[in-house]
């Protein structure tokens, strides 16, 4: 028989004691444990990104991380990108510019940018799509995104100032608002 | 605030409703769903792609720890299919398994690990029957049979259709092309895995969550199947993590979940795997192209003949639909005065093909666009100006009897020129770099139901409360598209007050009014209509009660700003909760609905119901390649689009769309596929699909999406919702055929199919080093009977809509029976 | 959603301690590093194990040490991302850092290890698949079955070695060090992999990877070439790992190119290296060396693309990385590693 684990694991920075057979991974025990449901998930191989997590700041895939392995790091999830009821500047810029469609790749991109904004407000476009490479989306064609994260790193440097599309709706017919 | 119009969120790039939700991971989608006593249900699929079922044997599943409930073919008898003429599917196959991944039975259990691990204990004994992989076997008359209905054998349906005189233009034309295209499968892959929980109510009624884009046709289907009124099944189309199509019919897993709901008296989850998800498939359906185009030396056509065939995989699914539909798009954007269709679908052993965004347009648009640059070229003219010369003029009405409203195409084609800087660059980046332009057009709705009836395709009902608040209800269904925005938006705009006062309650076949789905780029028109009837009539109730209340004429008042004043006199009005109050204080509670139902098409022959739509959005598309010859390695810098969709109601949503289709067309274009394999003969039946994962079926990275220059051109429409046209397919169309034009203005070979793999390009560029004709593509296509074929006078011939030989031809085949036969041996 | 088979877990808290937990049952007990390969094929059921031994809090196999002026040591828990921001890897191996950043994506490199990636399993189209597909398929030899369906008359498994890491530190002569109770040993990587799709490990199932030994640089220029369909996230269906160094008058002097993801094993380019041993790097040495190439790689139709077009695009890849490590100009229209990608930084 396989032995149960007593798990004491930090989501959000709340304590979480929970009893977890050693094969369930962190991302069943956020969804089906925790009831952190924010988590979404798209392939369970390691092939989407959409399960991304951040375990002591950096993205992983929680598809495949164990949860037993998680014991004394840190794990945020998309539910705790927002202090109270204040959006994150990358979930303003998400909402603003569209950068979230069907919303289903939203979480997993939101905790991969925000490991990357953390090291490097000022992240280059490059930079950004580099970053972002393993997190898959079939809504947007990615580009709502960059400048959403882009806009997000400005914010956390101390410009809002919004993308073009935002500040004059008319400027979209005059072409390109990202190059 | 509000523009001169009095608008103030209409033509905003204003936050989407749903985004708060999306970005903060509070929306739930079906998988996120869970109810008290929920228990997980797994699916046995087939293992072989063709087979008779001989016995199933579930008491060993049936004794595994944790296992509830087990249901096979016997407990779930009646067929079903979205498409009245091909209800052809089973909620667990009773007899016969069509491809891998066919269901046959269903385990429930505590926990999905018990379930999966008592489907393994399922003995299923099968007897094989031929293994019918693609053209070629479907084709053959000797081989066994996937249905016992249809056209012919293994062919599904087929299509003969003559409008005018194609021999006639022929004869007119300088210059005749003859092609052979192919357009691969490829498939939706939304993120969310498709999932669905089922809540019995306990007093026989079921409540199906699920995620769909077509409540109310899993609605019907769940009638049919379960034998029950249909008032006692409630379906709720939850929030899609992406659709595309892919999440158009009703599931056999949809189905399975209630009646294991109703079995056990508990509510039944289940969600799919990433591979049963490539086996729910009803994606772009494979199709061979014989294209036949007469051209003026001028660049203009004299007539066309397209004939196509369509591997439909192994269910009818839209497939009567998409095969019309791979000739139906053909005539909307150039003149096109003589034109016959031939088409034709077949069955094999594989997932169904079904609608997948463009539905069944994708490929014969493909074929156009890429013979057109052909013909451009054999004549010498700029391909940009060949377009422009000869658009399909607005307020028209087409050679196969399509009624063209407003029509952009002009202007776009000028946009993405000008952008893109076409007259100045093209052909003249030297060798390795190139341009090349397609144009499109879609639907925004279909004209007719896919059930024929009377009734409106969308309603919208409104609520108004005396706080200020609106309830909107509507079926319409959210799939990332943005309709729950739209739809709060259409009444916010004509209530004059803010989103926040809009509480929606969409997609609930028990509380909202019917919306057909969120298929053919339908909801923002219909929906939009439905939702401005709807508040146009209770800003008309309201404005009468204030008009009574403030003394002034009910016309002079503005609804705008969360109040209703005097225009002449803003400072006169009351706020928009008194002015409810009001109006509820002299005629009770308030509500209102709108309903919309697309105007009646010209087109009178039998087929003429697919194609008509209230409006087509038009497209134009320049793309830049850079091809590596030593390779073959095409890469896409930059893509110019511009689309006019009538009016831009959110123009960061339409730029999102845009966006997002030109990914999904530069996936389609280079490298997604749904490529099968089929073991060889002699050691194995086997056929499976090559990659149903998501690391090798290849959808593109952050580092693979090209710069994409939109412009939003805005022809309003009068049938559209503050002239508005759809956004969401249209743009994907152009960007196949452009990326192979722009490969041919950089090397010099030509690619006529899709996906257009670095080997193709690699082996028609040695073709053509060694003196050949540096093409790539499909050699030949077969022979095929399409059966007699409709004569349809133009209008231009001064026709009434109606074929001439309709009496003469009949009602062909292709109803069920079940007439399995077998002819002779290839 | 896919989930992994029950299993029991220990957590080694030393090298010994997971010298002696794997040898109590070597047969049915894996080691688990990042478990980024590992767990995914157990989701799948190709591998099976009753235990894991993770290797996760084992100080000793973390860490990168030494600079490049002499040996340098890498821990083969150490994380595909943390290796590629070290500064010392950086300055010394840059094409080891390129390799690395090559592999998958972003988020998963945050948690694959280089031990992991070195021990990778070998892959191929009919074996990397669920458990129901491979049922519809019969079976192949790397799991159950005598067939292999990529040549069904072949007797042997054509799983290719998918690594990105290991054509580059073979070429550069990298060594490791495996270690199990029955003591330690260092080994030439190259001997770590065997050309068997199926027994594709030099190392005992008890034997632990330590870590990685990289030579000295003096002065060895390196570099990898990977070819795949997307910028991010694909395997390689070929990857080139070339390593040289120049005598005083630019001539060749020491060579050893290695191809990834067309053996089950990094296979030596040797007739490549043949070409430009003792000549300079030129135009023409260069293009000779990848037509040698050519031929040495026997792809077949076990990953994406045709098997064909990645024989002939041997020659390309090799000319790639030897132009690069020349100094010559990228040829025209070059795509860089990724297929669709306006361009790749590295």
């Amino acid at each position: 028989m396989p032995t149960v684990l007593n798990l004491e694991l930090s989501v959000n920075g709340e304590p979480r004691q929970l009893l977890v057979p050693p094969h369930h991974s962190l991302l069943e025990v956020l969804r089906e444990r925790c009831g952190l449901t924010g988590t979404k998930h798209g392939c369970e191989l390691g092939e989407c990104g959409t399960c991304t997590v951040l375990l002591d700041g950096e993205p992983v895939l929680a598809c495949l991380v164990l949860a037993a392995e998680c014991v004394g790091r840190r794990i945020e999830t998309v539910e705790g990108l927002s202090v109270g009821a204040e959006l994150h500047p990358l979930q303003r810029a998400f909402a603003d510019l569209g950068a979230a469609q069907c919303g289903y790749c939203t979480p997993g991109m939101l905790m991969t940018a925000k490991a990357l904004l953390d090291e490097n407000p000022r992240a280059e476009e490059m930079e950004i799509r580099e970053a972002l490479a393993g997190n898959l989306c079939r809504c947007t064609g990615y580009w709502k995104i960059i400048e959403a994260v882009q806009w997000a790193g400005r914010i956390l440097a101390g410009d809002p100032t919004p993308p073009a599309i935002l500040r004059e709706p008319s400027e979209v017919k005059g072409g390109c608002s990202h190059g | 605030m509000a523009d001169a119009k009095g608008r103030n969120i209409i033509g905003t790039s204003f936050r989407r409703v749903d985004a708060v939700g999306k970005v903060s991971g509070r929306t739930q989608f079906a998988d996120d769903l869970t109810f008290p006593r929920m228990v997980h249900m797994k699916l046995l699929r087939s293992p072989l792609p063709h087979a008779q079922i001989v016995s199933i044997d579930t008491s060993a599943a049936e004794q595994a720890l944790g296992v509830l409930g087990v249901l096979t073919g016997r407990d779930v008898p009646v067929p079903f299919g979205i498409l009245p003429v091909s209800h052809d599917e089973h909620a667990l196959c009773p007899d016969k398994v069509r491809f891998v991944g066919d269901p046959v039975a269903a385990v429930a259990a505590l926990t999905e690990e018990q379930a999966q691990a008592a489907v393994a204990l399922l003995r299923v004994e099968w007897k094989s029957l031929d293994t019918i992989a693609g053209y070629d076997d479907a084709l053959c008359s000797g081989k066994d049979q996937i249905h016992g209905y249809g056209d012919d054998h293994n062919f599904h349906k087929k299509v003969s259709l003559r409008f005018g005189d194609p021999e006639a233009g022929f004869k007119e034309a300088d210059l005749i092309l003859e092609d052979t295209m192919f357009f691969d499968g490829n498939t939706h892959l939304p993120m969310e895995e498709h999932a669905t929980v089922a809540v019995p109510e306990g007093d026989g009624r079921v409540a199906v969550w699920s995620s769909t884009q077509t409540p109310h046709y899993l609605h019907k289907a769940l009638t049919k199947v379960l034998g029950l009124p249909a008032p006692w099944i409630r379906v709720i189309g939850v929030t899609n993590g992406g659709g595309f199509g892919g999440k158009s019919d009703p599931f056999n897993h949809e189905i399975v979940a209630a009646k294991m709901a109703l079995k056990l008296g508990r509510p039944v989850k289940i969600c799919l795997t990433r591979e049963e998800v490539f086996q729910c498939h009803r994606g772009r359906h494979p199709t061979l192209m014989s294209i036949r185009s007469g051209f003026r030396k001028d660049g203009s056509f004299t007539a066309q003949h397209l004939k196509t065939l369509l591997d439909g995989g192994a269910y009818g699914s839209y497939g009567v639909a998409s095969t019309y539909y791979t000739g139906a798009l053909q005539t909307v954007t150039y003149k096109l005065p003589h034109y016959q269709f031939d088409g034709a679908r077949v069955w094999t052993n594989k997932p169904p093909c079904g609608p997948k965004r463009g539905h069944g347009t994708p490929q014969p648009r493909f074929a156009l666009e890429v013979q057109m640059d052909k013909a451009a070229h054999v004549l010498g003219l700029d391909p940009a100006q060949m377009r422009l010369n000869q658009l399909q003029p607005k307020d028209s009405v087409t050679a196969n009897w399509l009624r063209i409203g407003s029509m952009g195409l002009g202007a776009c084609i000028e946009a993405v020129r000008r952008e893109s800087r076409w007259d100045e660059r093209r052909s003249k980046l030297g060798v390795g770099r190139g341009l090349g332009i397609a144009c499109s057009s879609y639907l925004s709705g279909a004209g007719l139901p896919i059930n024929w009836n009377h009734m409106p395709h969308t309603g919208v009902q409104l609520k108004l409360d005396r706080s200020g608040g609106v309830a909107v209800f509507c079926g319409q269904t959210e799939i990332g598209q943005g309709s729950d925005s739209i739809l709060a938006a259409c009444v916010a705009e004509v209530l004059g007050i803010t989103l926040q006062d809009i509480r929606l309650c969409v997609a609930d076949t028990d509380l909202t009014p019917v919306d057909l789905g969120s298929y053919s780029s339908r909801v923002t028109l219909m929906m939009g209509n439905a939702a401005v009837q709807a508040a146009e009539r209770a800003k008309e109730i309201i404005a009468r009660a204030v008009a009574e209340e403030l003394k002034v004429a009910a016309t002079s008042l503005v609804f705008a700003e969360r109040r209703v004043f005097d225009a002449s006199n803003p400072e006169h009005g009351l706020s928009f909760a008194d002015a409810v109050q009001a109006a509820e204080g002299r005629y009770g509670t308030l509500g209102t609905t709108g309903s919309y139902t697309p105007p009646r098409a010209p087109g009178r022959y039998r087929g003429a119901g697919v194609g008509p739509s209230p409006a087509y959005s038009y497209s134009a598309c320049i793309v830049e390649v850079d091809v590596d010859p030593a390779s073959g390695i095409v890469r896409v810098p930059n893509v110019w689009i511009a689309h006019d969709v009538g009016r831009a109601l959110n123009p960061a949503s339409v730029a999102g769309q845009v966006e997002g289709s030109i990914y999904m067309g530069i996936g389609e274009a280079l490298m997604e596929e749904s490529a099968f394999r089929r073991l060889p003969a002699k050691l194995s039946s086997a056929l499976v699909h090559k990659f149903p994962n998501m690391l090798e079926y290849k959808s593109p990275t952050f580092l693979d999406m090209p710069r994409v220059h939109t412009t939003i051109i805005e022809e309003p429409d009068v049938n559209g919702p503050f002239g508005a046209k759809e956004v969401g397919q249209g743009p994907l169309l152009p960007v196949m055929p452009a990326v192979a034009n722009a490969i041919f203005d950089a090397v010099g070979v030509r690619i006529d199919q899709v996906p257009i793999h670095p080997w193709m390009v690699f082996k028609a560029l040695d073709e053509k080093r060694r003196g050949g004709e540096g093409r790539y593509g499909p050699k030949q296509f077969p022979a095929i009977d399409y059966g007699d074929c409709l004569l349809v006078p133009t209008p231009e011939q001064g026709g009434d809509g109606k074929a001439r030989n309709a009496d003469e031809i009949g009602v062909r085949s292709g109803t069920m029976s079940d007439t399995a036969k077998k002819g002779k041996p290839c | 959603m896919l989930r992994l088979p029950e299993f029991t877990l220990h957590q080694a808290r030393s090298l010994q301690e997971a010298c002696a937990l794997v040898a109590e049952a070597p047969q049915s007990t894996r080691l688990l590093a990042g478990g980024t390969d590992l767990l995914p094929n157990m989701k799948r059921r190709h591998q099976h194990a009753q235990r894991l031994v993770a290797l996760r809090n084992v100080s000793e196999l973390r860490g990168v040490a030494g600079h490049g002026s002499g040996e340098m040591r890498v821990g083969a828990m150490s994380t595909l991302s943390q290796l590629a921001r070290n500064q010392e890897l950086q300055k010394s191996w840059p094409g080891f850092v390129r390799a690395l950043r090559s592999i998958s994506s972003p988020v998963l490199r945050t948690t694959g290890t280089i031990g992991g990636n070195l021990c990778l399993d070998t892959r191929c189209n009919y074996y990397n698949q669920s458990e129901e597909w491979r049922q519809a398929i019969g079976g192949c030899m790397k799991e159950v079955g005598d067939t292999c369906w990529v040549a069904p008359s072949s007797s042997h498994c054509w799983a290719i070695s998918a690594s990105d890491s290991a054509p580059l530190l073979c070429a550069i002569g990298a060594r490791v060090r495996l270690a199990s109770v029955r003591g330690e040993r260092v080994i030439p990587l190259e001997q770590l992999f065997v050309d068997d799709g199926i027994a594709y490990l030099g190392k005992a199932a008890d034997e632990v990877l330590v870590d990685i030994l990289l030579p000295p640089v003096a002065n060895t220029r390196a570099t990898y070439w990977k070819l795949r369909r997307r910028g991010s996230i694909d395997f390689p269906v070929l990857g080139v790992g070339a390593a040289l160094r120049l005598d005083a008058h630019g001539v060749v002097e020491h060579v050893r190119i290695y191809l990834g993801a067309v053996a089950s094993a990094p296979l030596r380019a040797e007739k490549a290296e043949e070409a430009l041993l003792g000549q300079p790097l030129t135009e023409a040495s260069v293009r000779a060396a990848g037509e040698a190439a050519r031929g040495v790689a026997n792809a077949l139709d076990n990953t994406d693309f045709t098997m064909l077009w990645r024989r002939q695009m041997t020659a390309v890849w090799v000319e790639g990385a030897l132009r690069e490590l020349g100094g010559l100009a990228p040829r025209a229209h070059m795509p860089e590693m990724p297929l669709g990608a306006p361009g790749m930084v590295v």
